[in-house]
């Protein structure tokens, strides 16, 4: 890790203030469990590092006029886990929290911090940049180790996928995240918040380096019903190898809206309007969830080593469409 | 007078009792102190420079930006220009500064240049190895074209183990101070003894200088037997910081990459058997790698060695990756996955249950009743005859379960140990000793067999091990510990109190001293409890003077107070989840045959140690390296998966603690059960899914690609 | 030769760390290669908060309830300022990237890699480590399960379940086996000792206070 200077503002302003236009030159600091991760490997040496985890703009967790319900880019991940009446309107929000099963992360962590972390590529934490280059300028995980790379929406460039738990869900509910910057607020789909890059420079999400994700909002839930399915390896801490969040309303038990995400399968969270599409109109069954899974990754372009991923997309799908419908 | 023979089972105080280890709430509470933890006064910090690169040749260092960075008290070059780099991690310089961070930007400000040459790094197609591949010769027994074409039935197939990585939690590495004449080491080693005959060869300086204290360990598994070049340069770093102590501890990625690994091991694998499931062929085409070495023959056909007909070809692949290291057990977890899947196999192909195959060749093995026994009992464990069910026929949805046999077998006789027993005339007793305790609980069972041998309770014996000063004793490897350092106590401990009984016999009607007994904190003569004095009042008839005494266990002439040559069964329980391919082990167990336990409590912990050890190589852990760029991708702790607390499942270990064992004496119990679990796990895998997965670990990705006919 | 008795100084108190030795020696790094950054006089970016560093700043830890204090730079980490200035070793540098649990501490009652927190950020928080968890190490209930069901081995990663296994009971006294395993899940072993870690703590819970 590479010597920086270390500011603590005590309000969103002063912390807008202290952030500057480069990530080298400052990076935001919340749980910290990645940004250190990143510094003492080299990847990664801001200049400064500004703590916001105090803020008391980023806190917090509550409903909002319309029903729906904040939740403050600082609240941890615990703290949303635990969050009952969360848990009771957002389902697949929760069963994505439950899935960072070490407490000590769950204690650490910061909804925002799960949102914004750099991906976990092995080339990438291994010095390679986030487009993993090789020598020849193109791409190392082709021909490489990619048994836990992307299935979809690689185009063929950017191979990781996004580390994101909360990301799926938050694009299945049709969340939106809340951006302050010096010159104010901005609001963003968290679909749109996350993004492929063209080059290694850029990040795979929409925030500038002088910007600050202070809140995310979950618009009113009432009339759906949602979950997730994570397949993981392992019931200790591991990563998810594929997830899916999807949230469906339903009207004379047939699918009227469903929206669907997929993690760990794309350099973003995935949301697939061709399974979504499949399902609407059809009551929730293995023939129609077997169909929408199948049109979930009709467009996958797996690599050497991970078409088995082709097939646990489709499985997490189908599952958490069985587990929404109840 | 005392003898050296063990007690009888029955008349024992301590040994065999399930004590709990001494030092465990030391350790539980963070107290207890490692070559890591030590904070010596002007402790200066090491940082090393290492090669990113798998292959290539130092063409210039530079490091003259480094000697003049902030903190810095000493710098060293540990390799010079024109040396050929060999595998990713190598330790190219080494810096000591007044804080670690200084350490660090130190290190980066070393220039160096190199010349990159091709590698290879990968060892799992002995087709694509080219030159890098050494035959190792064809080994021929019987007639195995014969035996080919007379089985009534034959089961060919591949099988391999990638490379594991020791992963020492405590990593490798030193707290060292070389002052003036005398060095003073802080070791994280196996073999306390031996240490500074190591280290003083590496720095030319007489063994006789160094002085080697550790009083815990943070696991070694067999990767932590030399002073290494680091213990090296840490000396010299602190000599030419003016003799300040430096610490160095490696950084978790260098750790796995070069501080030591389990070779690869696969293979093609024929096996032929009669009509009745007697198998009369073995042919393998194996190849293993441990770097740049290449690897070792596997002990291959396990355990059934006596299967007539054998052809077998090995060899060994030469890899640009850090050098393999003895690993509990060194090849036998491979050996026995190799030999036990082959056979798993077979019997599926033979349409038999594996457990009548297994059983039916008992005879191929050198300890036939053993086995019979153990698979019979670990059946019953597992509730194997009505559980089990044909390959793929125990499907409810999309979980599958399924069961699977491993077996193992090994030495674990004493090594060379001597040990000193100090009596003094107030009663306290010392037994010292060089030897060290791993987490095994070395330090419990010498107290056990102590205080045992004196009649004494365990707070009578004050055990002083970890330390160079001590009698030598030798390294903790090979699961040799437990027999030589009992024996060494125990002959050591009933000497001196034979030499007390000398002193104390005059004052008992001048009893013969060889009449004398000690127990229950008291000594006096046999059978005659009244007719004696306290421990105490006996060792005042001492005078001024302790009685001293050193014992030596002789591994040629071991007295029959230890032997080696067990046998042991596992076998394991599975849910597969058939359709994302997630394995969850149910049920392992273990029956182990074994010696003299002298703590079962202890004993059962390696035992349920190695089986955990097992889950992990069988479903979650491997080395991942990639050929382009010739590094290791996972030298971390995140994708180089372990099992955690909820990933193990239900865990059975049934020691064959009886007489007729008990009389054998003690062996030692690290390694054998570290074999077994894998092919158990492995075969319990294929019999759930209804196919063979090559390949451990039996990841998602191989399972699904094995279900659906992809090759991974 | 016996085990050294020196704890609680620590060279880096008396190795020129001090604020004023620290900016000294930065002309002659920052001359050579840009790794460290001068330091900003307060306030030197108008609305900004005021930036501490690079170099080494007094900071105060509470640290099992006494109030601490080191000079180290703003990137060391809360675990390297324990184990080395403060020599509190109990807590142990495993994987040092918030992924084995070896580092676990309480941070205001919740467990936390120590590893993965800068020291200079845990100002104002309520830390705890293993040896004021376990301040009665004869009677206290966790250690006396832990010993009893021999829940260890090398013993390195055992303090950090040790305050893990502390983490979960406060939060959850009476936790089922299921919620014992989970409650461990951040934290790894390798020799292999997690049969007797569930024991031990299922254990503990059933006894009570632990």
């Amino acid at each position: 890790m590479q010597a920086f200077t270390y500011a603590n503002p005590k309000t969103l302003k002063e912390a807008l203030a202290s952030l500057a236009g480069s990530w080298d030159e400052a990076a935001v600091l919340a749980g910290g469990t990645d940004l250190l991760s990143l510094m003492k490997q080299d990847v990664y040496a801001p200049k400064k590092v500004v703590n916001i985890k105090g803020l008391k703009e980023l806190k917090g967790m509550e409903r909002t006029g319309d029903g729906g319900f904040r939740i403050g880019a600082a609240v941890t991940i615990d703290e949303l886990m635990k969050n009952r009446l969360l848990g009771e309107e957002f389902p697949a929000l929760r069963a994505a929290a439950q899935g960072i099963t070490s407490p000590q992360m769950r204690n650490m962590g910061t909804v925002g911090g799960d949102l914004c972390q750099r991906p976990r590529c092995w080339y990438y934490r291994n010095g390679f940049g986030l487009l993993a280059t090789g020598t020849d300028g193109k791409s190392l995980v082709p021909s490489g180790e990619n048994e836990f790379h992307a299935i979809l929406g690689h185009g063929n460039k950017a191979f990781f996928v996004s580390a994101s738990s909360f990301g799926p869900a938050l694009v299945a509910y049709g969340a939106k995240l809340k951006i302050a910057s010096a010159s104010g607020v901005r609001e963003v789909n968290a679909e749109d918040f996350f993004r492929v890059p063209a080059s290694a420079t850029e990040r795979e999400v929409d925030l500038k380096p002088n910007e600050i994700l202070t809140e995310i909002v979950l618009p009113v839930s009432r009339g759906s019903q949602s979950a997730t399915y994570e397949v993981r390896q392992k019931e200790a801490f591991d990563w998810p190898l594929v997830t899916a969040s999807v949230m469906v309303k339903l009207s004379g038990g047939n699918v009227s809206e469903a929206r669907i995400a997929l993690g760990h399968v794309a350099p973003t969270p995935w949301r697939s309007k061709e399974a979504e599409q499949a399902i609407t109109g059809k009551a929730i069954t293995e023939a129609s969830v077997e169909s929408a899974a199948t049109a979930a990754v009709a467009a996958a372009s797996p690599l050497s080593q991970n078409a088995y991923k082709v097939q646990l997309a489709k499985v997490a799908l189908k599952r958490a469409l069985l587990a929404a419908k109840g | 007078m005392a003898e050296y023979a063990w007690p009888k089972m029955s008349e024992r105080s301590l040994i065999g009792k399930r004590i709990s280890r001494l030092d465990g709430a030391q350790k539980a509470g963070g107290r207890a102190k490692y070559g890591s933890d030590q904070n010596p006064q002007r402790l200066l910090y090491a940082a090393i420079l290492t090669s990113p690169h798998a292959r290539a040749k130092l063409t210039s260092i530079d490091l003259s930006a480094a000697k003049s960075s902030p903190g810095v008290t000493a710098v060293i070059a540990v390799e010079e220009v024109g040396k050929e780099v060999q595998w990713e991690g190598t330790i190219l310089a080494a810096v000591a500064a007044e804080t670690e961070l200084q350490a660090r930007d130190a290190v980066r400000k070393i220039r160096v240049e190199y010349q990159v040459l091709p590698h290879v790094v990968k060892d799992d197609d002995v087709a694509k190895a080219g030159n890098n591949a050494k035959p190792a010769g064809e080994q021929v027994q019987g007639d195995p074209d014969a035996a080919k074409s007379s089985a009534a039935f034959t089961s060919q197939g591949f099988y391999g183990l990638p490379v594991l990585t020791h992963c020492c939690l405590e990593p490798h590495g030193q707290t060292v101070q070389w002052s003036g004449n005398e060095i003073t080491v802080w070791s994280s080693t196996q073999a306390v003894s031996n240490y500074a005959g190591d280290l003083g060869a590496q720095l030319e300086v007489p063994a006789t200088s160094i002085k080697v204290h550790q009083d815990h360990i943070g696991g070694g598994f067999g990767s932590k037997f030399q002073s290494d070049q680091w213990g090296a340069f840490c000396a010299r770093l602190s000599k030419e910081s003016g003799g300040r102590p430096v610490k160095f501890f490696h950084d978790r990625n260098i750790e796995l990459m070069i501080a030591g690994n389990r070779p690869s091991h696969y293979a093609k694998v024929t096996v032929g058997a009669d009509a009745s499931g007697k198998i009369t062929l073995w042919e393998s085409e194996s190849w293993s790698s441990g770097g740049i070495g290449g690897g070792n023959i596997p002990p291959i056909p396990y355990v059934f060695t006596k299967i007539p007909n054998q052809r077998k070809n090995h060899n060994a692949i030469s890899t640009n990756n850090g050098g393999q290291r003895a690993w509990r057990a060194p090849n036998h977890p491979q050996a026995s996955y190799l030999t036990c899947c082959a056979m798993d196999d077979l019997a599926a192909k033979m349409g038999k249950d594996p457990l009548e195959l297994f059983l039916t060749n008992c005879e191929l093995t050198t300890r036939e009743d053993a086995y019979r026994r153990q698979l019979n009992k670990a059946a019953k464990h597992i509730d194997w005859t009505s559980k089990w069910k044909g390959r793929g026929k125990s499907r409810q949805g999309y979980l599958a379960k399924g069961l699977g046999i491993g077996v193992n077998t090994w030495g674990g006789a004493g090594h060379e140990s001597t040990a000193t027993a100090r009596i003094h005339p107030d009663g306290t007793v010392e037994i010292e000793c060089g030897t060290q305790d791993l987490g095994t609980g070395t330090r419990t069972i010498m107290t056990q067999v102590a205080a045992d041998t004196l009649g004494l309770p365990m707070e009578g014996i004050r055990l002083k091990i970890g330390d160079n000063a001590y009698p030598a004793s030798g390294g903790s490897g090979g699961s040799t510990t437990v027999g030589g350092v009992s024996s060494s106590t125990r002959i050591a401990a009933t000497d001196a109190l034979n030499l007390l009984f000398e002193k104390v016999a005059p004052s008992l009607d001048n009893a013969a001293p060889g009449d004398l007994e000690a127990k229950n904190g008291r000594v006096y003569v046999k059978g005659n409890p009244s007719k004696g004095m306290s421990w105490a009042e006996a060792c005042k008839k001492l005078g001024v003077a302790p009685i001293e005494v050193q014992g030596r266990n002789n591994p040629r002439n071991p007295r029959g107070l230890n032997t080696g040559g067990v046998a042991g069964v596992q076998m394991a329980e599975v849910t597969v989840d058939m359709e994302t391919g997630v394995v969850v082990l149910d049920k392992i167990v273990a029956v182990q045959d074994i010696g003299l336990v002298v703590n079962p409590k202890t004993a059962e912990s390696q035992v349920y140690g190695a089986m955990i050890m097992n889950v992990c190589g069988s479903l979650y852990e491997e080395r991942v390296v990639d050929q382009i760029t010739g590094r290791m991708l996972n030298a971390d702790m995140e994708f180089y998966k372990l099992a955690g607390a909820p990933d193990i499942g239900e865990m059975i270990c049934e020691l064959e603690v009886d007489e007729e064992n008990d009389s054998r004496g003690i062996i030692g119990l690290g390694e054998p059960p570290t074999v077994g679990g894998l092919a158990a796990i492995g075969n319990a895998v294929a019999n759930a899914i209804g196919v063979r997965v090559p390949m451990v670990p039996l990841t998602p990705r191989r399972v699904l690609d094995a279900l659906n006919g992809r090759n991974s | 030769m016996s085990s050294p008795k020196e704890t609680g100084k620590h060279p880096g108190a008396e190795a020129g760390v001090s604020r004023r030795g620290f900016l000294e020696v930065t002309g002659v790094g920052g001359a050579v290669v840009g790794t460290v950054v001068l330091d900003q006089p307060a306030q030197a970016q108008g609305a900004g908060a005021r930036a501490l560093g690079p170099g080494a700043v007094p900071i105060t830890l509470n640290v099992n309830g006494k109030a601490l204090k080191a000079t180290v730079e703003p990137r060391m980490t809360l675990l390297d300022t324990l184990r080395g200035p403060l020599d509190h070793t109990g807590a142990k540098r495993v994987c040092d990237r918030g992924t084995c649990g070896a580092c676990t501490v309480m941070m205001d009652g919740k467990s936390v890699y120590a590893c993965t927190i800068l020291a200079i950020d845990a100002q104002g928080t309520k830390i705890e480590t293993v040896e004021g968890l376990t301040a009665d190490l004869k009677n206290d209930v966790l250690i006396n399960a832990f010993v009893e069901h021999d829940a260890e081995q090398c013993g390195y990663c055992t303090p950090g379940f040790m305050v893990a296994a502390k983490a979960l009971l406060k939060e959850n006294p009476r936790p089922t086996f299921a919620e014992v395993e989970a409650g461990l899940s951040g934290n790894l072993c390798r020799c292999g000792t997690y049969v007797g870690l569930r024991k031990a703590v299922l254990e503990a819970a059933q006894k009570g206070r632990a």
